[in-house]
């Protein structure tokens, strides 16, 4: 396992997030997806720390950061989807539109 | 003694205050202290005015100067200045103008009693008779401008008076839009003037000599011409101005059509005193004319014809305000035609062309003021203007029909009368210039006044009334006491005022020639022949025992030209015709191509690009959230590829 195999695999992820969030028309996929994105960028951190730096403790330290701001990031995003839904009755982008009141 | 002189601010100051005082406080509220105050003030002014002129002709009536002050000053030497003028000419309009102010203010009272608006009428009577009087007493040709204006505004006001009526609003615009016309090229005049004379007083400009210029040249811009040519040019722009103003043919339509205003109105404003303001010009500026070339001839072709024509479809009317109108400009044409004469035909000048105008103005003012407060005085006991519709109102109205056959018999020219006096001279005048076909016109004419305003006079109180009145006829005081008060310059204007008039209106700087002066001793009784021929002719056809009335009056089954003369030469429908189709059909019609195709459409072209552009940016906003996402995913792309690129030449 070498710092290509990591990269591959985090380039694969976030494309996958990339396709998620651009083909996903539901609110909660494209935050699945968002998070994948995430994830991606996730593995580059540790990778990168493992591979090369002098100090890996700081590259996992910064992962462990981020993953604990993506969840609090993702309990907000989910409310904010929960109290569309239940205004909307529905959390399909296409279906959205902007209610001006 | 000079105190007068010296405080003949006062003659401007009583009408001003009247407006201002009518205008901003009792306009709308107390239309009878309106009236009062009115009235009051323009009595003081009247007896000022008659002192002041007194005085002034009992001090030698020298021209002076009364006050003066800066209005504005142009350049170092062109300064436009308002004062006060007093010289025989104007001393004669102020009295004229202060007396029949005076009188028809009286008559007012009686005449727009039951009109809710009398209050701001009064404010604009006033304003009128403030300009007026500025206009007349004006020092210099600016000031003579600005007055002008001011006279065409309230006359505009006055005759739109009655607002609610759409024919008096149209007559209202088109007596604005027409002297405004004729205005434009008086201003024309005023600026080349001043630029040739270099000054805007009067006798600086009357003391003009075209051999001063001799092979000057002038340059107006585009062209250089010789300065004489560019005076007589002036002369001419300026004789425009009066030509409108002065209803001449033609730009005559307006006047008839101002008698939609009320009658007070058109008997100050439209007969005595604002339309004779383009004869007033002509004399103000009378030796400048007489130096300009042509330009006197032109005056009296002009008045020659309106004279004839304006006479000849007055006998055919009728409207009894329009058959006075149209009496009015064949007046007017009178006065035109003697100041045009007054050059004779070797060239030489001679003034008693300029004294017979003057002295036709001051006679005529009189007489055409009362004849039209006699025609409101029956207008408002038999509601309405129409000839068909009166009749026999002798027995009813005693004083008015007395003083009527007064004004009659004066117009017509039968002595003692006043204006026996004044058109005899013009008669005079024009034989002694050398023009028989003109002397011819305006005897003719003098037979068709005597005719048309007999037929006026027989038609409205001899035989039976035509139709059944309303309202009881009467005479109201207030009414007939100002037409019997006018009855006294009526007859004695005339006889008493001849020799003043030759005393003392000569025009300054010119040098009257003698030379051999035909006999004219057989023309007083040849006009007076002429005029009771015309009297006896319109016996024949409306008074007599056995004149056919009903044929007299039809004006339905009539030859073609009769028809002509009676719808007054087509010339309103020409008037219409023209505007339609020149002027909305051809020049409005042009300024609309350039504006809707040039202009808009160059407008349109950008509109439509701004418009093109900002639907391409427009659907970028499509509101599919997936679609900005993947916007933003390939911006960031692009930038950083972008700030990678070799653009920076290394």
């Amino acid at each position: 396992m070498t710092l290509l195999h990591c990269l591959i695999l985090a380039f694969i992820l976030f494309t996958i997030g990339i396709f998620g969030v651009l083909t996903n028309r539901h609110l909660i996929g494209m935050l699945i997806s968002i998070e994948i994105m995430l994830n991606a960028a996730n593995i580059n951190f540790v990778a990168f720390a493992y591979f090369k730096a002098q100090d890996p403790t700081a590259g996992t330290l910064f992962s462990i950061f981020s993953i604990a701001i993506t969840a609090c990031e993702m309990a907000v995003a989910l409310a904010i989807l929960i109290a569309m839904y239940r205004k909307h009755h529905s959390l399909d982008v296409n279906t959205q539109e902007i209610n001006h009141e | 003694m000079n105190n007068l002189i010296s405080h003949s601010y006062l003659i401007l100051l009583f009408p001003l205050l009247s407006f201002v005082i009518n205008g901003l406080f009792l306009c709308f509220k107390h239309r009878k202290a309106a009236a009062i105050l009115s009235t009051s003030l323009s009595g003081l002014g009247a007896i000022f005015a008659i002192f002041l002129v007194v005085q002034f002709f009992i001090s030698g009536a020298k021209p002076l100067t009364a006050w003066e002050f800066e209005f504005l000053s142009f350049s170092g030497n062109l300064i436009a200045t308002i004062g006060c003028l007093l010289d025989p000419l104007s001393a004669m309009m102020i009295l004229t103008v202060s007396l029949i102010a005076f009188v028809v203010h009286i008559y007012s009272i009686g005449y727009m009693q039951d009109d809710l608006s009398s209050g701001r009428f009064f404010a604009l009577l006033s304003l009128f008779v403030f300009s007026m009087l500025g206009l007349v007493i004006a020092t210099n040709i600016f000031q003579t401008f600005i007055f002008w204006e001011l006279v065409g505004v309230s006359s505009y006001l006055l005759i739109g008076f009655w607002y609610n009526k759409p024919s008096a609003v149209a007559a209202s615009k088109q007596a604005f839009i027409l002297t405004r016309f004729a205005d434009s090229f008086f201003l024309l005049g005023i600026i080349l003037l001043s630029y040739i004379a270099k000054s805007f007083v009067f006798s600086d400009i009357n003391s003009l000599r075209l051999e001063n210029f001799a092979g000057q040249m002038i340059s107006l811009g585009i062209i250089e011409i010789p300065t004489n040519d560019a005076l007589v040019l002036s002369t001419l722009l300026i004789f425009i101005g009066g030509w409108g103003k002065s209803a001449m043919f033609p730009l005559h339509i307006w006047l008839p059509n101002a008698m939609e205003g009320p009658t007070p109105v058109s008997s100050i404003i439209h007969s005595a005193t604002m339309v004779v303001a383009g004869v007033y010009l002509v004399a103000r500026l009378f030796p400048l004319f007489a130096i300009s070339g042509n330009v006197l001839e032109i005056v009296m072709i002009v008045g020659t014809i309106t004279m004839l024509f304006a006479a000849i479809i007055a006998c055919t009317q009728k409207d009894i305000k329009r058959i006075l109108a149209y009496s009015t400009l064949s007046q007017l044409g009178y006065m035109m035609l003697a100041l045009g004469s007054a050059k004779l035909i070797d060239g030489s000048v001679h003034t008693l062309g300029y004294t017979a105008a003057t002295f036709h103005i001051f006679t005529h003012a009189f007489f055409k003021c009362m004849l039209f407060l006699i025609a409101g005085a029956l207008i408002h006991q038999v509601h309405t203007n129409d000839l068909d519709a009166m009749g026999g109102l002798r027995k009813k109205m005693p004083w008015t029909y007395i003083a009527s056959l007064i004004a009659c018999l004066a117009i017509a020219g039968i002595p003692p009368f006043s204006g026996f006096y004044s058109k005899d001279e013009i008669l005079i005048t024009a034989y002694q210039a050398g023009h028989p076909i003109i002397f011819a016109c305006a005897l003719f004419t003098s037979f068709l006044t005597a005719f048309y305003m007999f037929r006026l006079f027989f038609l409205a109180f001899h035989g039976k009334m035509r139709s059944a009145p309303k309202h009881p006829v009467h005479e109201s005081l207030l009414m007939t006491l100002p037409i019997l008060l006018l009855v006294i310059p009526t007859i004695f204007a005339g006889f008493s005022f001849k020799n003043i008039f030759h005393h003392f209106f000569t025009p300054e700087n010119i040098t009257a020639i003698s030379h051999n002066i035909p006999d004219v001793s057989f023309i007083p009784p040849l006009a007076i022949c002429c005029a009771v021929l015309g009297i006896i002719f319109s016996y024949i056809l409306y008074a007599s025992p056995k004149a056919n009335l009903v044929k007299a009056l039809d004006s339905d089954n009539r030859n073609t030209f009769y028809k002509t003369i009676y719808n007054k030469f087509y010339f309103d429908e020409i008037y219409y015709t023209f505007v339609r189709q020149f002027i909305l059909g051809g020049l409005a019609s042009f300024a609309r191509f350039l504006e809707e195709k040039i202009i808009g459409s160059l407008v349109n072209f950008f509109t439509t690009i701004i418009h093109k552009a900002g639907s391409l940016v427009r659907s970028a906003h499509c509101g599919y959230i997936p679609f900005y996402i993947g916007v933003m995913i390939l911006g960031v792309l692009f930038w950083y590829f972008a700030s990678n690129l070799p653009l920076q030449g290394a």
